[in-house]
Formats: C-alpha cells, sequence, structure tokens
C-alpha cells in the first residue's frame, strides 16, 4: 500500500545517482530503474482515491466476521435514493455488525416520516436553569463518542451561559470595554445576555448562578436550511416531517455543512468513536442515532428513533424544570401549536431567513 | 507515439543537484503518505482541528493553491492577448505550474476530507453531484475543467514544439482563451465557497473574490519569477527580462490592490467595531488574551508592505538581486495572509461566540510541507520536461541524442543570449 511505495522508490534513486556517476552516457539497463520511478510519480499522483480505498480494505479486514458486511457497506448508494428492499438491506447489514461490535443485540429502525407531522419544538428560555442534564441526557441517548481526550467527546447541545450585566456609577466616564473602537462617551455597564464573544464553559458549584442566565442552543431544524444547500453530496437534507438528517454512510466529511451553520450544530467525528459497548443505547435509527464513524459529520436530529415512534426526544423528557416542549406544528392543539399561538415567541439569527423550527419563548 | 517515452526519457536523466533535490522532496512526501495513513485510520484528530475550527492548514493551503494556478493566467493573458512576445516564450511555463497547483489543491483536498475514501460519492450518476445548489461541487467542476485545459494546452503545445510541427491555432487559440477566462472563475468560485455563509462574518462580503483575485496574481507571479530566475540559473533556457519585469509590474498593481482592500477591510470592521468584526479583531489583537495569531497578521502585513515598497520603486524592481527579496516576501506576506490570516480567523469565535485557538500539530505541518514537496517534485519534472523541448533538447527522431546533454547540467553551457 502506501507506505510501502516509498522504500522502493528512493534506494533505486541512490542507486541511479550512483550509476550518473560512473557512466558518462545514458544505460538502456536505466529502463528498469525508470519503471520505479515512474510509479512512484503515478502512485503519489493518484494516492488518493485507490490507496486511501485500500487502507479502507485493510481496516475492513480487521475483524474477518465483519469483513463482508462492511465491504457491502463501503458500496451502498444514498439512502434516500433507495428502494424499500435496498433500505432494509442497509439496515440489516448494520444491525449485523453493530451487534458483532457492541456484544449485545442492535435494532436499526427506517421508520419513514408519517403524513401530516412537522416537528417542531420550543423552549422556555425563562425556565432553564442550566443544569445541563439535556446535554447529558442527549449524548446517552444517542450514542455519541465519549472519549477522555480532546475531540474524543461530542455532544450536540450547548448551553449559552449569559451574564447579567449591570449599569453603575462609578464606571460613567469609563470609555467602552476594550476593543470596542473609537470612544464616543462614557459607559456604564458590563456586558448583558448573549455576546458573540467568549467561553462557554462554565463549571459552578451550583446551578442556577444568581449572575446568569441560560440559553440551550442544538440544530435548529431550519425549513431553510444552509447546510442543506452547501452539500455537495447531498447527504444531509430536510425530512418531510421536519428534521434536517445526515446519512452517515454516505457523508464524504467535507464540512462545509458546519461552515455554513449559523448556530454551530454540527459536530465532526474527528476520529474512531469512543462508544463503550455497556453505554451503547440498542435502540437506533438509521438516519437518528445508530454509532457513527470516524470523518463523518453528526447533530441533533430531534431524536428520531423515539420522535417517529411516538415519544418525546430525550432532552425534552430529562428537563427537570420543563423548559422544553416539543410537538407536531400542524396539530393546533399540540404543546408547540398552543406556545406559538400564545406566547412570546422568537427565533435566534430570524435575519438569516433560515426559518427555524426551534422557538424560543418567554412567560 | 515517441512522445511520451522520449519525454521520460529526458526527465530521468539529470545531474547530481537534480538528483539530490528530488531525493530530499521525495523523503519529505513520503512522510505525507504516512499522514494520509495516520488520517485514515485514526482520523482527523491527529491534526490540530476541532468542531470548532474545523478548517486549517489544509483548508489554507489548498485556497492558497488555488491562487496559484490561477496566477499563471498572468503569463498566458500577456502572451496571447497582447502578444508580448517575450511571455510567448515562457508560457508553457506557467502552464505547468498551473497544472501543478491544481494537483496539489487535490492533494490538500484528500488530506482536508473526513473521508476521502468516499470520493466517489460526489461522481455524477454513480454518487449524487450537488449541482447548482453546491459551491463546491462547482469548484470541483471549475477545478477539474482548467486542470484539463492546461494538460490540452501545455502538452499539445510542447508535442508541436517536439515534432517541429505549426500550432494548429483553431484548436488552440479557443481554448487558450477558455483558460484565460476560466483562470478568473476558479478562484472567484473558490471565494465564493466561503463568501456566501453568512454564518461566518468575517468571510461574508463581496469583496471576497476581488482580494482573492488580486492576492492570487501578486502571489502567482512571485513564485513564477523565482522559478524563472531558477531557470535562468540551472538551464540552457534563457526567459527573457521583458517577461520578469512585466511580472513585476503585475505584481506592483495587484499587490498594491489587495493591500488597498486590506486596508478597506480593516476600516470598515473596525470603525463600528460590531461583534460581526469578532474574527479580525483576533486576527490582530486578540480575543481575551488568546493572541496566537496577532504575530503573524502584523509579520505579514509588514512583509507585503516591505514587498509593496520594494516593488513600487523602479530600480529596485528591476534589480535581479533584489527582486527575489520582494518576491519571497510578497509571496511568503500572502501565504500567511490567505491562510492563518483568513481560513483561521473565519471560525474565532463560533456562530454563537465561543473563542478558541488552533494548534496545529506536528503531523498536520509535516503533511502540508510533505504536499508541497509532491507539488515541487511534480513541478520540477513539468519544467524539466517543457524547458527540455523548448530548448532542442527533446526531438522526434533524436531520440538517442536527447537523453546525452541533458538541461539540468550546471550553466557553464548557459547561451545568455542578449535579446
Amino acid at each position: 500500500m502506501t507506505p510501502n511505495d516509498n522504500p522502493a522508490a528512493e534506494p533505486d534513486q541512490e542507486r541511479q545517482s550512483e550509476c550518473q556517476m560512473q557512466a558518462a552516457s545514458a544505460d538502456p539497463a536505466a529502463g528498469s530503474l525508470k519503471t520505479s520511478r515512474r510509479d512512484f510519480l503515478k502512485g503519489g499522483g493518484m494516492l488518493g482515491v485507490s490507496s486511501l480505498m485500500g487502507a479502507g480494505a485493510l481496516m475492513a479486514q480487521s475483524d474477518n466476521a465483519q469483513a463482508a458486511a462492511e465491504w457491502a457497506e463501503h458500496f451502498q448508494g444514498n439512502y434516500r435514493l433507495m428502494s424499500p428492499q435496498e433500505k432494509a438491506e442497509a439496515r440489516a447489514r448494520l444491525e449485523r455488525r453493530y451487534s458483532a461490535e457492541y456484544g449485545k443485540k442492535v435494532t436499526v429502525d427506517g421508520t419513514e416520516a408519517q403524513p401530516g407531522v412537522l416537528m417542531g419544538y420550543a423552549l422556555n428560555v425563562r425556565k432553564c436553569i442550566g443544569c445541563r442534564r439535556c446535554v447529558k441526557a442527549c449524548v446517552e441517548e444517542n450514542n455519541q463518542s465519549r472519549g477522555e481526550k480532546p475531540g474524543e467527546r461530542i455532544e450536540w447541545i450547548q448551553v449559552l451561559r449569559m451574564e447579567r450585566g449591570e449599569f453603575s456609577k462609578d464606571k460613567m466616564n469609563q470609555g467602552y470595554p476594550e476593543g470596542l473602537g473609537i470612544q464616543v462617551g462614557g459607559n456604564a455597564y458590563t456586558p448583558a445576555g448573549q455576546v458573540l464573544e467568549g467561553q462557554y464553559h462554565y463549571e459552578p458549584k451550583a446551578v442556577p448562578e444568581k449572575e446568569a442566565t441560560y440559553m440551550p442552543i442544538a440544530c435548529m431544524q431550519c425549513e431553510k436550511p444552509p447546510c442543506v444547500k452547501v452539500c455537495p453530496v447531498r447527504t444531509t437534507y430536510r425530512e418531510a416531517d421536519g428534521p434536517v438528517v445526515i446519512d452517515y454512510n454516505w457523508c464524504i466529511g467535507c464540512r462545509m455543512c458546519m461552515s455554513a451553520c449559523p448556530y454551530w450544530a454540527r459536530r465532526i467525528n474527528l476520529t474512531n468513536p469512543v462508544l463503550p459497548n455497556e453505554a451503547m443505547n440498542p435502540v437506533t435509527h438509521y438516519l437518528g442515532n445508530r454509532p457513527r464513524m470516524r470523518g463523518v459529520v453528526e447533530k441533533c436530529h430531534w431524536c428520531l428513533q423515539r420522535t417517529r415512534k411516538g415519544r418525546y426526544p430525550a432532552c425534552v423528557e430529562v428537563c427537570p424544570v420543563g423548559a422544553r416542549k416539543f410537538g407536531n406544528l400542524l396539530d393546533p392543539e399540540s404543546e408547540v401549536s398552543l406556545i406559538l399561538a400564545r406566547k412570546n415567541v422568537f427565533r435566534l439569527k430570524a435575519e438569516l431567513n433560515t426559518f427555524p423550527k426551534f422557538f424560543y419563548f418567554y412567560d | 507515439m515517441s512522445f511520451a517515452p522520449d519525454y521520460i526519457r529526458y526527465i530521468i536523466k539529470g545531474s547530481t543537484k537534480f538528483y539530490v533535490w528530488m531525493a530530499f522532496l521525495a523523503f519529505l512526501s513520503s512522510i505525507a503518505l504516512y499522514g494520509f495513513y495516520l488520517q485514515n485510520t485514526e482520523g482527523l484528530i491527529v491534526t490540530g482541528l476541532t468542531s470548532q475550527i474545523h478548517e486549517g492548514l489544509y483548508f489554507a493551503n489548498l485556497v492558497f493553491l488555488v491562487g496559484v494556478a490561477a496566477g499563471a493566467v498572468t503569463i498566458v493573458f500577456p502572451a496571447y492577448v497582447y502578444h508580448h512576445k517575450a511571455m510567448h516564450e515562457v508560457t508553457v511555463l506557467g502552464e505547468m505550474l498551473a497544472i501543478t497547483a491544481v494537483i496539489m489543491v487535490m492533494l490538500f483536498v484528500f488530506a482536508h476530507m473526513g473521508r476521502p475514501d468516499r470520493l466517489w460519492h460526489m461522481l455524477p450518476f454513480i454518487g449524487i453531484y450537488n449541482m447548482p445548489g453546491s459551491m463546491l461541487a462547482w469548484d470541483v467542476l471549475v477545478l477539474n475543467g482548467y486542470l484539463l485545459l492546461n494538460l490540452i494546452c501545455g502538452f499539445y503545445y510542447l508535442y508541436t514544439k517536439y515534432t517541429g510541427g505549426e500550432v494548429n491555432r483553431k484548436f488552440f487559440m479557443p481554448l487558450v482563451y477558455t483558460s484565460i477566462v476560466w483562470a478568473l472563475s476558479i478562484h472567484t468560485v473558490t471565494a465564493f465557497l466561503i463568501s456566501t455563509l453568512p454564518a461566518r462574518p468575517m468571510w461574508f462580503h463581496s469583496m471576497m473574490p476581488i482580494r482573492f483575485i488580486m492576492t492570487a496574481f501578486a502571489a502567482g507571479p512571485c513564485l513564477i519569477i523565482l522559478i524563472f530566475m531558477i531557470i535562468r540559473k540551472n538551464t540552457r533556457m534563457w526567459i527573457q527580462d521583458e517577461a520578469i519585469n512585466l511580472l513585476s509590474v503585475i505584481i506592483t498593481w495587484c499587490l498594491g490592490i489587495a493591500l488597498f482592500l486590506t486596508l478597506s477591510e480593516i476600516v470598515v470592521e473596525l470603525y463600528a467595531r460590531t461583534e460581526h468584526a469578532n474574527g479580525l479583531y483576533y486576527l490582530m489583537f486578540g480575543l481575551h488574551d488568546l493572541t496566537r495569531l496577532v504575530p503573524w497578521f502584523w509579520g505579514s502585513l509588514i512583509a507585503m508592505l516591505v514587498a509593496f515598497a520594494m516593488f513600487l520603486i523602479p530600480s529596485v524592481r528591476t534589480n535581479y538581486k533584489l527582486l527575489p527579496v520582494a518576491c519571497v516576501l510578497g509571496f511568503g506576506g500572502i501565504w500567511v495572509e490567505k491562510g492563518m490570516g483568513l481560513v483561521v480567523p473565519g471560525f474565532i469565535p463560533t456562530p454563537i461566540g465561543e473563542v478558541t485557538e488552533y494548534y496545529p500539530t506536528l503531523i498536520e505541518i509535516m503533511m502540508s510541507i510533505g504536499l508541497w514537496a509532491m507539488g515541487f517534485f511534480i513541478l520540477t519534472i513539468l519544467l524539466k520536461g517543457a524547458i527540455g523541448i523548448l530548448v532542442g533538447d527533446v526531438r522526434f527522431k533524436s531520440a538517442a541524442q536527447a537523453t546525452s546533454n541533458d538541461v539540468a547540467n550546471s550553466g557553464g553551457i548557459a547561451a545568455h543570449g542578449p535579446t
């Protein structure tokens, strides 16, 4: 494979330079050396597709029992374009692979979108206490990678901690905080609410803290998703019942969608996911919480494995203060529809015309 | 067809200097191959990328190299549209650089992708090719088209020189004119790739394509001038002063406009200093004591200003002892500004405000160096072959002669032509 190409090439080059110093004229015996240099150049030039596919094959052969299943999986098409038969085959392949890998019976569901359903979500910003139970429940439900090393831990929900600012007399003539441009007057305040610069890692002794409010953010499941528009292989798309999903086996890992998302909702698997067997949730959906692989993008999908069977997403269930609401936007009696009708509702970054189906409200 | 064997036989023979150079490049390339292996077994975790900053050295290099590929048009355009005689003699060398640069872009794309083994997913009919929605799909189209155009134009020209025939202008000229316009398109589409993302306020402005083109037309000719000087010193081919001087003038203009655009960006963003300017502020002054890129920014700005001043003064621009210094400063300054100065700060802070920094790992740095080495390897071969044909060492039916006095010997027999 690729690591083998080079040891062959270099000794040939040394031999050839020796040849050159001894013989003045071209030696036809150099023909054989020509080939190795040419092959190296060819290999170097075309190394991308062929050698990496070979590396993929090498990796697939690491466990003989899975080799056959993985080979077919490498060449499967895009899930959305498959016939029902092919979809069932793809799911069965995955069930076999995951069951062997995690030592328990794993199911990969393929429930389609129900007609007359458009999923929606509403979050009460007054109620959130920043406990991050939703973050933890999401990770446990959806089989995210959870290793120790940086890059091995993925969390789909980001909770923003926002300071309660204040205006004070002794700051009246201090001028703007550092870096805010040309001074044109006094400044009596410390920044309040959501500011677009800061770190979002907080570890207080207890929540909620008096000087902070909290706002969780995850995928907004936009009706006009920027991530869907930029995907070069159309692996991420909006399903008929609302959530924006990813076919993990089709993703090429170009990360254009991650650049395009204004809510930083998408994560990349930088390595082979670290998922202990006991912690793995065996009830999965093909487009939902099935274990992902190295190099593909993932994000919140409103717990398809639950919501398509009439349950709530894990974050909604676990929230201890009932800040999270979920339901069918097309049903006027659902919780979310009632919230839209009665509460003061807003969406984040609405000026970007993404039309999220994740609403924030306060009461 | 004896062209291929003659060509190959010619490029393989060389002086000791040539073999040492190629062995050095091959060694560096092998590090890149090892990096590919690591990235395709362990994943991108061996680099410094994170979900917050998920485009780093590889993306920066590939964006820069698209610019270098587009910069080859600064040779082709004067040669064929203005019939600049000195440029006309070296056009094919520019095309060889363009071919190499596009190949390097593709190598960096393989390094950058999470799953290069799934690249076939992008092919039309067997995969899904998202046209016209995805800018990346457009980029793939224009880059492959440009590669094809330059391969055809360059090697057709070389082939006619090799056989001593005449270029069929009915076939050749439309392709050349297409490649001139196409060169602008490759870098414009690459600019659109990042400038059409409202999620990234540092990139989301209409100035981006102009800035890309101007920096490309400054950095590309800087490299070309350096290559021309190396060719003058090490081969029998003599490149006219007029060609080099015209390139210097092009650099002067384009570097000047690029600096003007940088100044414009700084004023517009920092006058009101909204939160959208956080990326630029991080680059120039740091945010919350995270200042890793600040020396790079100021260093690159100083390098570009010094280079611009040197190019502006005619007596310095035409002094071929100082010109390489200006070229190195210009090339390096633009590389930093387009790479670390543009790609990385676009992700700082994240769209929802998290400020993090990017720490490229040793593997990432060595892999980037290795991929550049691969590029220079290919470039050396392509230029050697082209020069051999241009100076007449490789000719049809003179196969045995072609290999004896190879071009890469010392410059002792260099014929320094007067005109």
